[in-house]
């Protein structure tokens, strides 16, 4: 086959160093989820959206670095992109029906 | 051409022989007649559950069987001929053989993951026939929540089975994605391959985005029923209606994984058997994309009555019309590609004519029941019974009937009785509307579905189905003798039958191990009739 391999771009090698890096950007990520629990009764209804906001650095760290996606084609990032775009289309109409059904139906 | 004569002894069904090396192989081409073999055991099985289920129908109160026997056999029905049947169906049978050759490759981009996904499917089916040996289940197929929860039987074994076939599914789907992006022969751009590899690229992206929703959905069920989670269970806080939200965030798309498939080979029939040029291939390719996009957005359509809020809805009425116009898109285009052809009433057409006829009032029906004031009060009656057997058996069943017997002289090198296959189409045809047609007067009379007796008033229509099941079956075992007269004395297909311009139809019947012998140089796109 001809056109089979990737001609245009050369496979990018990923220092140690960045790696490691990358990791302890990690480990001070996780460290901060605790500490942030421990906050847990101050912060009230805020407690898992914070959570949530650094548990989505974490993801991305591992996207863009363990993941190759920071050096790959932008088609790549696009495929990548399409999991969240219907994750996202799954949570707002399921969200639709339940907030709007808890209007309807509460008695609250 | 001479080197094709030289080595035209040699082919991908005697290149090498014994079970091991079809167990091992890596031919995408082996792998599809491996799917066939499975899958038509599976159909078989489905079939006669089938009969057996309109046989306890055929009058009034207890028959053959009891209510939980209905149930049961009404469940594996269900489940073996959607998850077994119809939606490895055309993908992984005349997808794996022909799609490679449609664009001039020699394999599909990742011939191991291939077998692999076979392997993941008999693993599947094997777990799934496993209950019937335990607990029979019979939640439905649709293993609704609280019941799938609450119930005695083996629901964890058949949603595990299930998950592990979602598996295959999802990796066949991934495989012709890299295949028909890094494969494609020399100058075959996008807009020269066939629009079946258009449909099974779109059925693809359907394969990857939504099985794995429904992976998750089901795992959630067993932790649930494991551990006792509350997901779904109102009790523990959870929300059964969540549960309905996520199965049919899969099963809505699964749907058009089921029928886009079915309009790929359509298109290919049409256009084969009218001797012309298809008419709107830029439309039909895009169409393909734009039902499998706007299938994502509809999912709701199911649950009208099941508590959903009435705002989501409407909302979700308004956008499954939408479907329409991409497929009314391709119902014209197919229509006006017939206009004016010349066309040839073979077996294969027949069943594409079929195709058309039974698609289209399965289509409309389904527009009917998105009327959320008409679904109020066809929903959980035999009209929806009706409706989505013509899709399902209307369209995808005679959609695989038709391609394979389009392209059984390339798979097997062998011709089949022409008039016993229109024979066979006439039982079919006839038989599925003798049987279907009634279940859509039950319906609008109130006839509820999965119920195993009904009250006099409906006897007569039921018979009438029933007779008609029989029909069918006749035209299948028709087909079948068909099928095995033609494997073991059919005359040698040459490697043109049809006269049709695909490449598949360049290289000998049955094709060599590798395809090509020379790799070909596409300059033209795939319908050059007139
Ligand atoms: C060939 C003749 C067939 C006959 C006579 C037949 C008959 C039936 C009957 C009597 C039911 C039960 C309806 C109820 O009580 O609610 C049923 C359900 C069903 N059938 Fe078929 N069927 C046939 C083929 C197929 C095929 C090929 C498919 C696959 C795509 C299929 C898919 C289903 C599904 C999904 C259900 C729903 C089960 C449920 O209620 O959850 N059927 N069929
Ligand atoms: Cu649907």
């Amino acid at each position: 086959m001809g056109n089979n391999h990737d001609e245009n771009h050369a496979h990018h090698i990923t220092p140690l160093e960045t790696y490691l890096k990358v990791a302890g950007a990690l480990f001070a990520l996780t460290f901060l989820t605790v500490i942030a629990h421990h906050f847990n009764n101050q912060l009230g209804v805020l407690a898992a959206p914070i959570a949530f906001l650094i548990a989505t650095v974490k993801a991305v760290l591992v996207m863009l670095w363990f993941m190759h996606l920071k050096y790959d084609s932008v088609m790549n990032r696009v495929i990548f992109g399409a999991g969240f775009f219907f994750l996202a289309l799954l949570l707002f109409f399921s969200g639709l029906d339940i907030w709007t059904r808890v209007a309807e139906f509460s008695t609250l | 051409m001479a080197s094709a004569a030289a080595h035209s002894d040699k082919n991908y069904l005697n290149e090498s022989s014994g079970l091991w090396s079809w167990l091992t192989t890596l031919d995408h081409k082996r792998i599809g007649i491996m799917y066939f073999i499975a899958v038509m055991f599976f159909f078989l099985l489905g079939g006669v559950m089938a009969l057996l289920l309109r046989l306890e129908l055929y009058s009034p109160g207890q028959t053959i069987m009891t209510a939980d026997q209905y149930n049961q056999v009404m469940t594996y029905h269900g489940a073996i001929m959607v998850f077994m049947v119809i939606i490895p169906g055309i993908p992984a049978i005349l997808g794996n053989f022909f799609l490679p050759l449609h664009i001039g490759a020699k394999d599909v981009a990742f011939p191991r993951l291939n077998l692999f996904s076979w392997y993941c499917l008999m693993a599947g089916a094997l777990l799934a026939f496993s209950t019937l040996f335990t607990h029979k289940i019979d939640t439905g197929w649709t293993f609704y929540t609280p019941y799938s929860i609450k119930t005695g039987t083996s629901v964890v074994t058949m949603v595990i089975a299930a998950f592990i076939m979602g598996m295959s599914s999802i990796l066949t789907g991934l495989n012709f994605i890299a295949t028909v992006h890094k494969l494609r022969a020399p100058g075959m751009t996008m807009y020269r391959i066939p629009l079946f590899v258009w449909a099974l690229y779109s059925t693809a992206i359907l394969q990857v985005l939504a099985t794995p929703v429904l992976g998750i959905t089901l795992l959630l069920l067993s932790v649930e029923r494991a551990f006792g989670v509350g997901i779904f269970d109102p009790a523990l806080g959870g929300d059964p209606i969540l549960f309905q939200h996520f199965f049919w965030f899969y099963s809505h798309p699964a749907v058009y994984i089921m029928i886009l498939p079915a309009m790929g080979v359509v298109s290919e029939l049409i256009t084969a058997f009218s001797r012309k040029v298809i008419f709107g291939y830029t439309a039909i390719a895009y169409s393909s994309l734009g039902i499998a996009g706007v299938s994502f957005f509809v999912w709701g359509h199911h649950m009208f009555v099941s508590g959903q809020s009435t705002t989501a809805g409407v909302v979700f009425s308004f956008l499954t019309m939408l479907v329409g116009v991409p497929t009314a898109i391709k119902m014209f285009n197919w229509l006006a590609t017939m206009y004016k052809g010349s066309v040839l009433m073979r077996s294969p057409m027949l069943y594409a004519l079929g195709f058309l006829f039974l698609f289209a009032i399965g289509g409309v029906t389904g527009i009917m029941l998105a009327v959320v004031a008409v679904d109020v009060h066809f929903h959980d009656t035999y009209f929806v019974v009706a409706h989505f057997h013509y899709v399902m058996v209307g369209g995808t069943l005679m959609a695989i009937m038709g391609g394979f017997y389009y392209w059984f002289p390339k798979m097997f090198g062998k011709m089949y009785s022409e008039s016993l296959a229109r024979l066979s189409f006439v039982f079919i045809f006839i038989g599925f509307n003798v049987t279907f047609f009634p279940q859509f007067v039950l319906g609008a009379m109130g006839m509820p579905r999965r119920y195993f007796d009904y009250i006099p008033a409906y006897h007569s229509l039921n018979a009438i189905s029933t007779v008609g099941s029989w029909l069918i079956a006749i035209g299948f075992l028709i087909s079948l003798y068909v099928i095995v007269k033609g494997l073991i004395s059919g005359e040698k297909a040459p490697a043109n039958p049809w006269g049709a311009k695909t490449l598949e139809w360049t290289v000998p019947s049955p094709p060599p191990h590798h395809n090509f012998d020379v790799e070909p140089v596409i300059t033209a796109g795939p319908y050059e009739y007139r």
